[in-house]
């Protein structure tokens, strides 16, 4: 046990479909403290969302966990049955889907659905949950709530469903809220609404929050911590500035290079990330980044790499960082290593091999 | 730099329930004007609703406008037959009478243009043709405009084109089913260059993709323009991006264009209140940067569109609405060179 409200340690997690088993998770860890507001980047298909759901008992049937421990709260998920599962799912963590129109149940009212939690899990009368939701939709800034619960999901604009889903996610004020894509779907100013509305109530009801996007934008401005995933890795983790201002990892850098940025005032070209994302079924050995990475090295092709720590929580996953860790470790014999060193079998001239063979 | 695309009062209405005299109307475009110039990159923005993707439809006709004039290259392709010629400030031209002179009702055949005017969609999922090979879809152009003589030359075309956005001779056999998203937006551009046209409407052409595929589509779409002399009408709801790409931008809100300005003056000295709202709201990817920046955030929705506020359709979520604003609809009108905003309370705007 630990300190952290969320405690996910080495996790591994594959669907197993017709085509062959896809390891979505390869060993990925996450701690969340209370209160801490954590940012999951990376594109479609990077296992970010999986890591979320899985925290909740919620992986989708050909998905299994295979190894790892995930503690939450003083749970640990391995064990738990779906009985347990379902009296902390909306108690003590809840979830904001990407599309409020998909999540909300049409033949429901909003106030159906909002009370349905609050009977579920609190011992509330229906008067009183009548009340409390009342409180919720105001709370999460809709006007008239009395008018609104009694309202069916079609009847609200996007921005309004997804307040309403936010507060149903709030009904039992979680110690955790998932946000996976919350605004996604909304326009830019209806999605400044919303985050602002997420953060004031994180400041007010003190949950932690993870928050899985694909917009570098929206972490930078809301997270406390960002863990960028690539292939059912994290490839870096660190706080925001640490991931902004001195990204080490290829792909990090390459994400924050390929974003056109609002303040330039001259027109420079953007430097893409060349390639596809790998294909999941048919994972390249070695690091998964390798074959997009301009800095490939031969070891990259073949083995993956480990953890190189930079402080007690910047970290990454690359041969480069950990190539310069180790010479850095060792001044007095980076004399000796160009000649070869034991520790580290690839030098230099291997990288412009490694950079050949990448071709 | 000559105008390739003029859009003079372009309405586009669609028909939403009611009978006579109470028929109801979604005014989906309601009276925009604007020119694109030969060879630049002409953006429109604006949130979901606001009209962009149908004034670039209406641009080509995918849609018949219901009033308004287009025209291509000093030729009207579609004129409604009551818009009157105006000149840069927007005063009716007079004839030697003294009356006002109109278009002449005109709508012509849009086949010899569509080899002028192409389009790229949005989802690349859903704009090809699953049953279709990558080089049927490519090639189908071809053979509509009679582009090549024999066989042959057909498929040597397609294999150029397909070169040509980055994919290779091997892809043509292929299925759409068999590409990731970012390569079938490829097909789909390479679609559009198939009958080699002068001008493309990119509708929303990057906001399907991966962020790490984003800037290689955007990078393939400025050297195609700088390799073919194209011109585009960039149509995205993200700023940044449009404002990367384009040299003008153009903001709707509501069916009508609020603000149309340089893209650099438009994004660092926007004067209208919805354009300053929409440029803070955007997540800027710098965390110093992000803490600083306080947000403008507007109250409520964007109203239906088929009813529409009165007078100015901003004012129910601006800051700076007044009694005017409610009664009178703002002009659009010009407040430096090439800048153009729709507002009443320009001067107060902060």
């Amino acid at each position: 046990m630990s300190e952290y409200l969320v405690n996910i340690e080495n996790e591994r997690l594959s669907f197993f479909t017709p085509a062959g088993e896809v390891k979505a998770l390869n060993g990925v860890s996450i701690h969340v403290g209370e209160g801490e507001v954590l940012g999951i980047v990376g594109e479609s298909g990077s296992g970010k969302s999986v890591t979320a759901y899985s925290l909740m008992g919620l992986t989708a049937y050909p998905g299994r966990l295979i190894g790892g421990d995930l503690y939450f709260n003083g749970h640990h998920i391995n064990e738990m049955t779906e009985k347990q599962m379902r009296k902390m799912r909306g108690n003590e963590v809840s979830i904001i889907f990407q599309d409020p129109m998909t999540s909300l149940n049409p033949v429901y009212t909003i106030g159906n659905q909002i009370r349905e939690v609050i009977l579920l899990h609190t011992d509330k009368t229906k008067k009183e949950a009548q009340e409390r939701a009342i409180e919720l939709l105001t709370l999460v800034g809709i006007n008239e709530p009395k008018k609104r619960l009694k309202q069916y999901p079609h009847e609200l604009s996007g921005g309004m469903r997804q307040r309403v889903m936010i507060a149903i996610a709030l009904a039992c004020e979680p110690k955790l809220l998932i946000a996976d894509e919350p605004t996604t779907a909304l326009d830019v100013t209806i999605q400044a609404q919303i985050l602002e509305l997420m953060m004031e109530l994180k400041d007010k009801l003190g949950m932690a929050i993870i928050m899985i996007t694909h917009d570098l934008g929206i972490v930078a401005s809301t997270c406390e911590r960002i863990a960028v995933m690539y292939a059912g890795n994290i490839v870096e983790y660190g706080t925001t500035d640490d991931i902004f201002y001195n990204p080490r990892h290829e792909y990090t850098k390459g994400l924050i290079r390929s974003i056109p940025r609002m303040d330039a005032t001259e027109h420079t070209r953007l430097v893409p990330i060349e390639g596809t994302p790998v294909d999941m079924l048919n994972p390249p050995k070695g690091c998964k980044f390798a074959s997009r990475c301009e800095k490939c090295m031969k070891i990259c092709l073949t083995e993956m790499p480990p953890v190189t720590q930079f402080d007690e929580i910047h970290y990454t996953q690359c041969w480069l960082n950990q190539k310069a860790e180790m010479e850095e470790a060792s001044p007095q014999s980076s004399g000796k290593e160009q000649a070869g060193s034991p520790a580290e079998p690839e030098q230099d001239p291997q990288i412009a091999e490694g950079g050949a063979a990448n071709e | 730099m000559s105008d390739l695309i003029k859009v003079e009062h372009l309405k586009q209405y669609f028909p939403a329930g009611g009978f006579g005299a109470k028929k109801k109307y979604v005014k989906a475009v309601d009276d925009v004007s604007f020119t694109i110039q030969k060879g630049e990159t002409f953006g429109l923005v604006g949130e979901s609703g606001c009209g962009k993707t149908t004034t670039g439809r209406t641009i080509l006709r995918l849609y018949e406008p219901t009033s308004g004039r287009i025209t291509y290259e000093d030729q009207v392709i579609f004129d409604s037959g009551d818009v009157p010629y105006t000149d840069r400030q927007g005063v009716p031209e007079k004839d030697a009478n003294g009356n006002i002179r109109y278009g002449k009702k005109t709508a012509v055949n849009m086949l010899p243009y569509r080899r002028k005017m192409q389009i790229v969609f949005q989802d690349p999922y859903a704009s090809l043709d699953p049953r279709m090979t990558v080089g049927d879809i490519v090639g189908e152009a071809i053979d509509i405009h009679k582009l090549a003589s024999s066989k042959k030359e057909r498929y040597e075309r397609i294999i150029e084109l397909l070169k040509c956005v980055g994919l290779n001779s091997e892809h043509a056999n292929r299925y759409p089913h068999e590409f990731s998203g970012g390569q079938r937006q490829r097909v789909g551009i390479a679609r559009a260059l198939a009958v080699d046209p002068q001008f493309i409407v990119c509708d929303e052409p990057i906001s399907a993709l991966d962020v790490s595929i984003q800037a290689q589509v955007v990078n393939m779409f400025e050297d195609l323009q700088a390799s073919m002399g194209l011109t585009y009408l960039f149509i995205a709801h993200d700023l940044s991006v449009v404002k990367h790409i384009s040299s003008r931008i153009g903001v709707m809100y509501l069916g009508k264009l609020v603000e149309l300005a340089e893209s650099n003056e438009l994004c660092f000295h926007s004067v209208h209140p919805y354009t300053r709202s929409l440029i803070s709201a955007i997540p800027i990817a710098d965390p110093v940067v992000a803490r600083k920046n306080k947000r403008i955030l507007l109250e409520g929705d964007v109203p239906s569109p088929l009813n529409p506020p009165s007078g100015c359709r901003f004012r129910t979520r601006c800051p700076y609405a007044t009694e005017q604003c409610a009664a009178e609809e703002p002009a659009f009108r010009e407040v430096s060179k090439g800048h153009f905003a729709a507002c009443h309370n320009l001067d107060k705007v902060q």
